[in-house]
């Protein structure tokens, strides 16, 4: 089975974030960057359809340079290759555009199972992996909870968590799949791994490889953009209370009561 | 000079840290408590490679270098002192001598096992009359037709109660001191050995501690390890690579007191501030961070060393004790920011302090490092040479 | 595509009633059409949904379109996103609103590619500025919030979190024009099929649809301590929850977890018992209308974001204030 997974390089969400002066971004120096916690999931999701059927599991990402080390963890996870898209054409491309991009690469490789992660961790947005199915023609399923592909490999049964329950779909392959953190336990990569992995191919490639020009998919076709980045509204300070368990326990009891009126 | 690490030990680095804080940290300090071999965990570190690192990957070990060694040990110190004692007699001082001492043979019957967590090792050089002055060491081995029959009481032996495969030294030939000294590889199942008293311990709890007695153990010939005579220069030898995973341990247990306490004095208010603002609390930091900082960079040197293929006993030995010293020193200084919190068992600086003790003591006392030290300094031969 | 300036809310609904966040959207959609003059328009989109059309006329669209075939019964994504796609491109909407649930997130990205629309998700906010869509969102788990601005031609789609806008009255005087759309759908163009819904019966409510959680931390010491937890949730008719480090000792499985590798809760009241407050569990439950924290450190960071702080000893107030509200539940006392 032929599996592509999409994975982003993104600050590591144990870590602050500090917030630029003009509120255009967050200050990157000193950051500590991962793959995004998501895409760890997914590609723990691909490793595993590689056990059952064999076949290859290839990462895909679109960054800067640097994004690089996030498709190091994959390939140290055991992830066969990798391919990143690199180019400053694409500052400021909208999420439809990021997905156009992912398209391009994917068409070019024999894909059965494309994989993401349901969201990544900066932006919060979940929107490339239903975007990256519709250009690519695929059924889809997101925020699996649950995979299990039949012994053929020509589709899967998912368990998608709704609210109130758990939607049970058939996907046939091939299809695009985003995945929630409760699918899997990602793997550690391990230290073999990691060693392995420097003899991995990562290719990266431009815009013009892929046929595609700013004015399709970078700032110029984005359909939004960020205005500003502002910390989060500050919680007034409460008050405190010191006293004896009496006390406390009406001090509690009135504010259920009175103030947050749930008693 | 370029002080960066590469990728691959960033990465290493990352992974593993990762690794303690999930899986070990967490129950540090009930494996401190209510000390058991924690083997759920072991068996987890086998799989991420970490129990043969440096054993190339043709036996199964991760193949990493001397550097990313270090690096893992200290992370996995931070997390638990005593889990990594386990972790880290496996690596220096069973599946070292073996890959380097050993025949073919030898390696490819046990370092895969040593590698994957099928087995496990420890390292049986003190006896009850001989600790610093090992070389003196008295069990016996005599040669029997096919075998060697071992005789003698090791004591001390890190891994004793669970480990299968025990390096074990005994003296084999007519010549006093380490001269006379031979290397096997003994394991359990073999007639003869036993687990004698297993101690209980100031720290390192979770990691087993016990007397082995050797009882007429009859060893196949073809577990001596090296040539006959040559167990002096494996112990010595040995012992250089495991002094670099006990300053690794010791640079882990600072690093810990060190965050901890820093953590601490930013969040207790005292006085209407909090204690971090106060100069005496600053400069026990700044101290401790710098001790630890140097540590840190005389165990990387001393790695550094190793990976270039250049003798570094001296600069293993600086590492050892100056790293032990910080440990117990930090620790130390940790417990006097938490005050009166420090000595209670809910937090964890008291377990780092009870943890550091043995780095000063074990794979060679701070005073047998000076000694050591002492005799590159001035060129003379003190302690004989193997 | 010119673009008119009608705001659309997507009904979504289940068992013949729409789902709360949909109507909570036409309030949204209501405040929006001041500033662009247009309709709010109720699409609905299903089978049988006369029930549905009834329920959302009262609650203030000017129009309800409806797209009906027995296809669309269920949810799928090839369905759905056709019959909003092609209705969209019919009609020109400027902004479409969706509510942010597991269809709406599934759905909403798909149609935006297939239209070419600009998307923003998670919104807190909306606002119309200079002819354009402004939206405020969540960001880098919660850490901060972006003001990003839907531009170019074309409409926008924007999906929104539930609970940020208000329930319109089911009595509004306007009396919504139904206009059923004809529909054409290939059963071999629905890819995905849906073998059941399983609604989970728990006993406990789901930690995020509760209204008031009670959550334990280290401070709890043991895992047989969250019965004190269980007994004054019980007594509250509050769900459980828990911070990592009871999940990392195993006290309490990994459902339990709220914060940034569990779930993120906005609850009108949380009660954090025995949590220190470190970041990454605040980035799960900083949304809560009302935090009310107990811990015996005066130091403990959660105590700068609790409305009400009590410093004491858990163990001692916890099960006394199951008392109090019980006797309060029951008529009894004050």
């Amino acid at each position: 089975m032929n599996i592509v997974v999409c994975v982003k390089q993104v600050p590591d969400t144990e870590a602050p974030i500090r917030i630029t002066p003009d509120g255009s971004g967050i200050d990157e120096t000193g950051l500590t960057l991962v793959m995004n916690y998501y895409d760890e999931h997914a590609t723990e999701a691909g490793l595993r359809l590689r056990e059952q059927f064999g076949g290859t599991v290839t990462l895909v990402s679109v960054g800067p340079e640097r994004a690089r080390e996030a498709l190091r963890t994959g390939l140290a996870m055991g992830a066969d290759d990798a391919v990143l898209v690199s180019d400053p054409a694409l500052n400021g491309a909208d999420h439809l555009g990021i997905a156009r991009v992912l398209a391009a690469v994917i068409k070019t490789l024999p894909h059965d199972a494309v994989i993401c992660g349901k969201l990544s961790t900066d932006d919060n947005a979940a929107t490339i992996g239903a975007a990256l199915a519709e250009y690519l023609g695929l059924p889809q399923a997101t925020a699996v909870a649950h995979l299990e592909v039949d012994a053929a490999g020509t589709g899967a049964v998912v368990h998608r968590e709704v609210e109130g329950g758990v939607e049970v779909v058939a996907v046939p392959f091939p299809a695009l799949l985003t995945v929630e953190r409760s699918l899997n336990e990602p793997r550690y990569p391990s230290l073999p791994g990691i060693m392995k992995a420097k003899r991995k191919e990562i290719k990266i490639l431009t815009l013009e490889n892929l046929g595609l020009t700013a004015a399709e998919v970078g700032v110029a076709a984005a359909r939004t953009a960020l205005v500003r980045l502002s910390p989060p509204p500050a919680r007034k300070a409460g008050r405190i209370v010191e006293g004896d368990t009496e006390q406390a326990v009406a001090a509690i009891l009135a504010f259920l009561k009175d103030e947050a009126k749930v008693l | 000079m370029d002080f960066q690490l590469t990728d691959e030990h960033r990465m290493i680095q990352a992974t593993v840290r990762e690794f303690a804080t999930r899986e070990i940290l967490p129950r540090a300090a009930a494996l401190d408590h209510s000390p058991t071999f924690p083997a759920e965990i072991i068996q987890k570190a086998a799989a991420l490679g970490l129990m043969g690192m440096m054993v190339p990957e043709r036996f199964g070990g991760a193949g990493v270098d001397a550097v990313s060694y270090v690096l893992v040990q200290e992370e996995l110190a931070r997390a638990s002192a005593g889990v990594q004692t386990i972790i880290t007699v496996n690596n220096s001082l069973v599946c070292d001598p073996i890959a380097h001492f050993g025949t073919e043979e030898q390696k490819r019957r046990y370092l895969p096992r040593l590698c994957s967590g099928a087995s496990l090792g420890c390292y049986c050089l003190t006896e009850p009359a001989y600790g610093s002055d090992a070389m003196s060491l008295q069990t016996s081995a005599r040669r029997d037709g096919g075998e060697w029959v071992l005789r003698g009481t090791k004591i001390f032996v890190t891994n004793g109660v669970e480990a299968d495969i025990c390096i074990a030294y005994a003296r084999a030939g007519p010549e006093p001191g380490a001269r006379g000294i031979s290397a096997f590889i003994v394991e359990k199942r073999f007639p003869g050995i036993s687990v004698g008293k297993v101690e209980k311990k100031l720290g390192i709890k979770c990691s087993s501690t016990a007397e082995i007695v050797l009882d007429d153990c009859r060893v196949p010939a073809s577990n001596l390890l090296g040539e006959p005579g040559t167990g002096g220069k494996i112990a010595l030898s040995t012992l250089d690579g495991g002094r670099l995973g006990i300053a690794a341990q010791a640079v882990g247990i600072a690093r810990a007191a060190l965050e901890e306490a820093t953590a601490y004095a930013a969040s207790r208010q005292q006085f209407g501030r909090s204690i971090g603002e106060f100069q005496a609390i600053q400069w026990m930091l700044a101290d401790m961070a710098t001790r630890t900082d140097a540590a840190r960079l005389l165990m990387l040197r001393a790695a550094y060393l190793r990976q270039q293929g250049t003798r570094y006993t001296r600069e293993a030995s600086m590492a050892k004790l100056f790293a032990s010293e910080t440990a117990m020193w930090t620790t130390h200084k940790a417990i006097q920011i938490f005050g009166g919190y420090g000595y209670i068992q809910d937090y964890p600086v008291e377990r780092y302090f009870r943890d550091a003790k043995i780095t000063e003591i074990y794979e060679g006392t701070s005073e047998v490092q000076r000694l050591v030290i002492a005799r590159h300094v001035l060129g003379k031969n003190v302690i004989g040479d193997a | 595509m010119t673009m008119g300036a009608d705001i659309w809310v997507y009904i979504e609904h289940a068992q013949a009633a729409p789902k709360k966040v949909s109507l909570e959207l036409l309030s949204c959609a209501r405040s929006l059409s001041t500033a662009l003059g247009g309709n709010v328009v109720a699409f609905v989109p299903g089978s049988k949904i006369d029930r549905v059309i009834a329920a959302v006329g009262p609650r203030g669209a000017d129009i309800i379109y409806t797209a009906e075939h027995p296809l669309l019964d269920t949810y799928t994504t090839d369905g759905h996103a056709a019959v909003l796609a092609d209705a969209v491109r019919a009609e020109s909407p400027a902004i479409v609103l969706v509510g942010s649930t597991a269809q709406g997130r599934d759905l909403a990205p798909r149609v935006a590619a297939r239209l070419g629309a600009g998307i923003v998700t998670d919104c807190t906010t909306l606002g119309w500025r200079d002819g354009k869509l402004l939206a405020t969102r969540p960001m880098y788990t919660r850490k901060a919030i972006g003001t990003v601005r839907v531009t170019g031609g074309g409409p926008c789609i924007a999906v929104v979190l539930p609970a940020m806008y208000p329930l319109p009255d089911a009595d509004s005087p306007r009396q919504p024009e139904v206009r059923r759309r004809p529909v054409q759908l290939d059963g071999k163009a629905i890819r995905t099929s849906v073998r059941e819904v399983k609604s989970v019966h728990r006993e406990t409510i789901p930690l995020i649809e509760a209204n008031v959680i009670v959550s334990g931390g280290r401070g709890m010491k043991a895992p047989e301590n969250f019965a004190i937890l269980d007994d004054l949730a019980r007594a509250l008719g509050a769900a459980v929850g828990s911070s990592r480090p009871p999940v990392d000792s195993g006290w309490v499985p990994h459902d339990y977890e709220i914060g940034q590798t569990g779930k993120t809760v906005s609850p009108q009241v949380y009660l954090a018992c025995g949590i220190s407050g470190a970041p990454q569990h605040l980035a799960g439950m900083s949304g809560s209308k009302y935090i009310v924290a107990i811990n015996k450190d005066p130091n403990a960071p959660m105590f700068q974001v609790a409305d009400l702080g009590v410093v004491g000893d858990l163990f001692e107030i916890i099960p006394k204030l199951t008392e109090a509200v019980k006797k309060v539940k029951s008529g009894i006392g004050d």
